[in-house]
């Protein structure tokens, strides 16, 4: 990228850029005025529909609905311990993050960007609670919730770094073991009172069953990616086979032959709820996806690369951990996540198959007679929503593909 | 023939055991599925869970509407609580699926009664009564001075595209001789904004589904339904076709509802009727009916009192629909067809005898 593209420029050139780009002749004047004047109209037509003549009453009234669905209102302590738990996560994680060495020419962008990110954060608690019109007690919750967050990323941000790499290199494992704990949280068991499925719903459904695949999916696409390479025939034609069933039926019909299928083929009670007869379907759909763009970073590694380890007196299987796979799913990466995000919005389709997810419990909501009408406000907040979760991840995929990049001097540590 | 008089005798012998194998609890009804829900301890109801006045989700998580209330009734009648269903969020594709498979026990979906769909070589669905008759209608603004379909001659009428709707129109429109113009849309909101918008000067869709469109209308007051209905559409509940039992459960806990409205039992009074039965013993069609006297529970291997704790659950048939769907909820429906046969309607119960 030449360096006069580059978006770290100083400020003023970027405005003469925009200047010569914009306005570089009369036409491109005019064009740029025109799209301008059609954009600001459309910005401000949807801000005074959003703060004057929309009726939000929609969303005040049915926000529990929208976060958890049916979710028995007694045991919804077990939802805020997790989110609290999370955000706890959350917080240590950003703050070792910050204490890290940085990425070089960033010594301005990234703490901008974390600025910014815990700038938005208490924005964000501070407004939705008050616009949703929460009572008091569960505002008093979120903005707790969010100050556990910001003290942790504080505190670890300053001593962080004197805590040891040993303990520091454990984090990453407070994820996969949170998501167990919020498994048993969520579905009970242990001594809590079993919730099921079925009475689970909106935002909450929605991240459990594209959580649920996303982590499944990539081991199971990295065998089938793995096994397509292989050349043993029967491994090899398997994944062959698989990717290509998968990848030639719509997701919706899989999804279909799941719900019906299966309650012909078990006898009743041994299949899986339907819930999770979904979530296994997005699984084994997302995993043929997976496995291809996997392929195409196995692909991009040249052979040398396997030869050398193996020359080097690594095993086969040592030389794919250790030398081919690290810089395979480097290039795999975008791809992979572009494919999770995917997968985070393939989840409305549960709602055409009657589960109440973030989409199903919207038109649940929109048929109440109390609401009719209300739908522009409704998909409008839906679209916020299923922007802020595809953002995460992304933000996300972003901060590892820096982790993953050679020339992060973190990466040594 | 010496073995003849042996067969001769174990045959009857054959015969007493599965009898005595038929006659077992429950006053004779050998019902697999009844037995099934009765160890489950709840009915699994599938609804379509998305649908104005007959089923919807409120703010705090419960199920309501006017299927909804059917799944409830069915639940008093079995467990006297109607809280104990599970309920089953269905699209029109998968519910016979999820009838036939067993997943739900009771489909409670605006499903119309068809031959294909109750036969055996099609669906094979055992339908319950109607409780809701529907029918295709159409709407005009109450100043175009619109009365019927002849009016509509040489106008435009707006319609949703590829749907059974347009086809009906089409044909009773010929009936009539009239010819019109159609304006189709692929989705039902272009239909109903370019109605809104004067570029025809009605709709047409079913009468339910137009009175749920007219209530998000800036002023619904100026519109209203023609009398004509161009199509039936007798919305009815089903359970699968194997499980008689189960089937004459379900139907006579509906009939009860309209059999409650007809007697003038309401979900008020009800305890005070059951009063006056016990107290009476001259009222003998109210005292068979609530239960107090007779065994028609124990024949249907529901508890002797179901009618009592149906109707306490959710009301009588009318309150049903006058609070789903009626002039109790933002639909205002006419009763119609759905009136007392009495009053010209087609709600009738079969005697409670």
């Amino acid at each position: 990228m030449p360096a006069s593209l580059s978006p770290l420029g100083p400020a003023p050139s970027r405005w003469k850029r925009l200047r010569t780009e914009l306005f570089g002749s009369r036409v491109d004047g005019l064009i740029s005025i025109a799209l301008g004047a059609a954009l600001v109209a459309i910005a401000f037509g949807l801000l005074k529909w959003t703060l004057f003549q929309a009726q939000w009453a929609v969303i005040q009234a049915n926000s529990t609905l929208f976060a958890v669905g049916r979710y028995p209102i007694e045991q919804q302590w077990r939802l805020w311990l997790l989110t609290a738990l999370l955000a706890a996560a959350t917080g240590v994680s950003w703050g070792l993050l910050r204490a890290l060495p940085r990425d070089q020419p960033s010594g301005q962008r990234w703490p901008f960007n974390d600025r910014l990110a815990a700038g938005v954060l208490v924005a964000l608690a501070l407004a939705v609670p008050l616009w949703l019109q929460l009572s008091l007690a569960i505002q008093l919750r979120w903005w707790g919730i969010t100050a556990l967050v910001l003290v942790l990323r504080w505190a670890l941000a300053r001593w962080g770094s004197d805590v040891p790499w040993g303990i520091q290199r454990l984090v990453p494992l407070l994820w996969p073991g949170l998501y167990l704990v919020g498994m048993v949280l969520i579905s009970g068991g242990l001594g809590l009172i079993q919730v099921a499925p079925s009475q689970w719903g909106g935002l909450l459904l929605t991240l459990v069953a594209s959580s649920f695949a996303i982590l499944l999916c990539f081991p199971l696409g990295l065998v089938l990616a793995l096994g397509r390479r292989s050349e043993l025939p029967l491994l090899r034609w398997g994944s062959v086979v698989y990717i290509e069933f998968i990848r030639g039926a719509p997701l919706i019909t899989l999804l279909f032959l799941g719900q019906n299928i299966l309650g012909f083929l078990l006898p009743g009670g041994l299949a899986p709820d339907r819930v999770w007869r979904a979530a296994w379907v997005l699984t084994f759909f997302a995993a043929a996806y997976v496995a291809e763009a996997l392929r195409s970073g196995l692909a991009a590694v040249p052979r040398g690369q396997l030869e050398a380890a193996q020359s080097l007196g690594l095993s086969m299987p040592q030389g794919l951990v250790q030398v081919v796979l690290p810089q395979a799913l480097r290039v795999a990466l975008p791809a992979v996540v572009g494919q999770f995000i995917t997968l985070l919005q393939d989840t409305t389709l549960l709602s055409l198959i009657g589960l109440l997810d973030l989409l199903g419990t919207a038109r649940a909501v929109m048929a109440n007679p109390a609401f009719l009408g209300k739908s522009a406000e409704v998909y409008l907040v839906l679209a916020v929503l299923f922007w802020c979760c595809c953002a995460a991840l992304g933000l996300g995929s972003r901060a590892l593909e820096t982790r993953l990049n050679p020339s992060n001097p973190a990466r040594y540590q | 023939m010496v073995r003849f008089p042996r067969l001769a005798a174990v045959v009857p012998v054959l015969t007493a055991l599965v009898l005595v194998g038929c006659a077992s609890e429950d006053g004779g009804v050998q019902s697999q599925k009844l037995a099934t829900i009765k160890g489950r301890g709840t009915v699994v109801c599938g609804v379509d869970g998305k649908l104005t006045g007959f089923s919807f989700v409120a703010p705090d998580g419960s199920y309501s509407g006017l299927d909804v209330d059917v799944c409830k009734a069915v639940a008093a009648a079995l467990f006297g609580d109607p809280a104990k269903v599970d309920y089953r969020d269905l699209n029109s594709s998968e519910r016979f699926a999820a009838l036939a498979s067993g997943e739900v026990d009771l489909l409670s979906r605006n499903t119309t009664l068809t031959l294909s769909r109750d036969a055996s070589g099609g669906n094979g669905l055992s339908f319950a009564p109607t409780t809701f008759y529907d029918g295709q209608g159409v709407m005009v603004p109450a100043a175009s001075g619109i009365k019927g379909l002849k009016d509509l001659a040489g106008k435009p009428i707006c319609v949703e595209s590829g749907t059974t709707t347009e086809l009906n129109l089409a044909d009773r429109m010929r009936e009539i001789n009239a010819a019109y113009t159609p304006l189709k849309f692929q989705t039902a909101d272009q239909t109903y904004s370019a109605y809104l918008q004067g570029r025809c000067v009605a709709v047409t869709s079913d009468r339910s589904q137009l009175a749920a469109k007219r209530t998000g209308f800036p002023t619904p007051a100026a519109h209203t339904l023609l009398p004509e209905v161009l199509s039936k559409e007798p919305l009815t509940p089903a359970t699968v076709n194997a499980d008689p039992g189960w089937a004459d459960a379900v139907r006579w806990t509906i009939y009860a509802l309209m059999q409650a409205e007809e007697l003038g039992i309401t979900q008020a009074n009800v305890a005070a009727k059951v009063v006056e039965a016990k107290a009476n013993p001259n009222l003998a069609d109210l005292r068979r009916f609530l239960g107090v006297e007779g065994d028609f529970g124990n024949q249907l291997g529901l508890p002797p009192d179901f009618v009592v704790k149906a109707i306490t659950a959710v009301g009588n048939y009318g309150e049903v629909f006058e609070r789903n769907v009626g002039n109790g909820s933002k639909l205002k429906l006419e009763r119609g067809l759905n009136r007392q046969w009495k009053e010209g309607g087609l709600i009738y119960s079969p005697p409670f005898r």
